[in-house]
């Protein structure tokens, strides 16, 4: 008993400890980031004011007056909202035809899905700006980054809700099916509310990745559909390194979503860690 | 209301074939029970007829209509499933009034049909309730209130008690034995269990691998089994099974005294099928069959009694008790002859 009473109080101290430790690691950069985004340009290199510093709006009054920050924002906002959204249209039939419906490639399907996720991205570079801007004419469009987006993200969206319908017994799909329901209504009346939890986890997720979507988004714009990713980039590269400046871009770049997660937090744990229906 | 006709239904799974051209025909109001071990079919019968499998092969009509292209919901059936499979989301109300809600049944016709399922089921309290507060017995009610409330043709039970504790499965049966009696629809009920079979069933369907091996009344199942199967199958402690060479038309199984005679028996060996139950102790002068009480297990108003002959195969005996008798002794047990089955050692039919 002595033994286990005292392991257990070691586990007591330490996982909580390790959870600050690893949390704090994570939240780090998005520590020195906030802090550098107070500091002039000048205070923001050196490593004696890490901590000690006189605090000044200059950087985000700077950004507010220089920059077009709020088209950017709604770029992305516009971009992410109408992507997840297709994302999901798209996503939650076909989950749906895979769970309950299932043949004999659907396995292979899935697997296919994935593997598309291991193609570098670089390789594919050159055929998508070339297309884009030369044949299909959408180069810097909402509709090119959309689609782009909404792509990128399929595979993984699928596959969640995929497993979240798969928890859901078959039987009162079944009972659906006895009880004359359509299959809109199915999956409207049935699904959905019962799959609500690993929907709106997949849906936050969903977002989450196309918000910080960098790669396509800074190589497919220029100006019209450039979301705040482009915005970050734009500040880093042609006038040196300006730390102070380009933290309060990034801050106002990721700050909407860290918020989102942090309001949503709950509902993501609930939704990665456990299944839809229990 | 009506009955059924099922005529050379074949289920197969790409090129695997599951049913064997089965027929059956069930009549308006009749109470049909498929029973069977794992795998024999039955569930899969059950759900060709409720349209959620694919008929591959034969007919299934429904009163006179053909259903094997009909949406489950038009056949005029409704299933009540071994997990209840309640939509977890609604009130015990909704998830009754959800398939006439999906058929436009008017407001206070769906009301009307809820709320008297409900009285009838004893569930008025509970409506406002989802299913995850409820207890296992009465997410059962539910279920087979959703399945009333639609007033169908058929009613279809997927080993509805299962799931249910000892006690309740008993007074459940009871109950479906009961809304049977007040509804007069047909019912099919599918169970692994031949004590809910012989209790509920006017007919009982036997089935093994994907074929029917006996359609029968519940008393005629036991009385007069059509093979080997059926045999074991049906009454519990399964009927002793032994081997027995016929010397002319006697047959004996190694007492002093023959079981009896068999007209035209067979050549080869005959199997002979006594129930446990028709084993009644005697003097060795009298006996069949002779063996060494190994195990008594008692059951209060009987007891089953477990024994090894010379030849180490065993037998069971079901009586009210043995007086005096304890583990070891030798005892003695004769039979009625008409309580005696015969059966072909290589086709498993029944010889009468």
């Amino acid at each position: 008993m002595a033994i286990v009473s005292q392991s257990s109080k070691f586990g007591n101290i330490m996982r909580p400890t390790m959870a600050w430790v690893v949390g704090l690691v994570f939240f780090f950069p998005i520590f020195w980031l906030a802090f550098t985004s107070f500091k002039t340009d000048a205070d923001a290199v050196k490593p004696e004011f890490l901590f000690f510093f006189t605090p000044t709006l200059d950087n985000y009054l700077n950004m507010a007056e220089n920059y077009d920050y709020w088209r950017f924002a709604i770029n992305s906002v516009i971009t992410t909202t109408f992507a997840t959204g297709f994302t999901l249209f798209v996503g939650v039939p076909a989950a749906y035809a895979m769970a309950f419906n299932p043949s004999r490639h659907t396995k292979d399907i899935l697997m296919w899905m994935l593997s598309t996720k291991m193609l570098p991205a670089a390789a594919v570079l050159y055929p998508m700006t070339f297309l884009t801007k030369n044949f299909l004419g959408v180069f810097d469009t909402h509709f090119l980054i959309i689609i782009v987006l909404s792509l990128i993200n399929l595979p993984i969206v699928i596959w969640m809700l995929f497993t979240y319908f798969k928890e859901i017994p078959k039987e009162i799909i079944e009972a659906g099916k006895m009880d004359g329901v359509s299959t809109w209504g199915e999956i409207k009346d049935i699904l959905l509310p019962l799959a609500w939890g690993g929907l709106a986890s997949t849906a936050l997720l969903c977002f989450i990745f196309c918000w910080n979507e960098a790669y396509w988004t800074v190589r497919l714009t220029t100006t019209e559909a450039a979301t705040l990713s482009k915005l970050i980039e734009g500040n880093r590269a042609p006038e040196g390194l300006f730390f102070g400046r380009l933290s309060a871009v990034s801050m106002a770049a990721v700050g909407p979503i860290v918020v989102l997660g942090w309001f949503c937090q709950k509902q993501l744990v609930q939704g990665l860690t456990f299944g839809a229906v229990k | 209301m009506a009955g059924l006709t099922i005529r050379d239904v074949v289920k197969a799974y790409g090129e695997v074939e599951v049913m064997h051209g089965v027929n059956l025909d069930i009549d308006d109001g009749e109470f049909v029970v498929f029973v069977g071990p794992s795998g024999c079919g039955k569930s899969t019968l059950l759900r060709m007829i409720a349209g959620l499998e694919e008929i591959s092969g034969g007919e299934i009509s429904i009163g006179d209509t053909v259903v094997n292209e009909v949406a489950p919901s038009k056949r005029g059936v409704a299933m009540v499933f071994q997990t209840y499979a309640l939509y977890p989301h609604m009130t015990v109300y909704n998830n009754m009034a959800f398939g006439l809600k999906q058929a436009k049944t008017p407001k206070d016709e769906i009301d009307r049909r809820v709320q008297q399922a409900a009285k009838v089921l004893d569930i008025v309290d509970y409506l406002d309730r989802t299913p995850r507060a409820l207890s296992g017995g009465q997410r059962q009610r539910v279920a087979i209130g959703r399945a009333i409330v639609r007033e169908p043709e058929v009613f279809l039970f997927d080993e509805p008690l299962s799931n249910l504790d000892a006690a309740l499965r008993g007074q459940t049966r009871l109950e479906i034995a009961r809304l049977h009696e007040r509804l007069g629809a047909t019912m099919i009920y599918v169970t692994h269990d031949q004590v809910e079979a012989m209790t509920l069933a006017d007919k009982i369907v036997v089935l093994r691998l994907g074929y029917v091996e006996q359609v029968g009344k519940p008393m005629d199942l036991y009385n007069k089994p059509d093979n080997l199967f059926v045999a074991q199958f049906i009454g519990s402690p399964a009927m002793n099974i032994f081997n027995s060479k016929v010397d002319g038309k006697t047959v004996s199984i190694g007492g002093d005294k023959s079981v009896g005679d068999l007209e035209n028996a067979p050549a080869g060996d005959v199997a002979v099928g006594i129930r446990p139950e028709h084993l009644i102790a005697c003097k060795k002068s009298e006996a069949v069959i002779s063996g060494k009480l190994e195990l008594i297990e008692r059951l209060g108003d009987h007891i089953i009694a477990h024994l090894i002959r010379d030849d180490n195969s065993e037998f069971i005996v079901k009586t009210e008790d043995f007086a005096s008798n304890s583990k070891g002794d030798l005892m003695h047990f004769k039979v009625d002859a008409d309580r005696v089955h015969y059966f072909d050692k290589e086709s498993e039919k029944r010889i009468s």
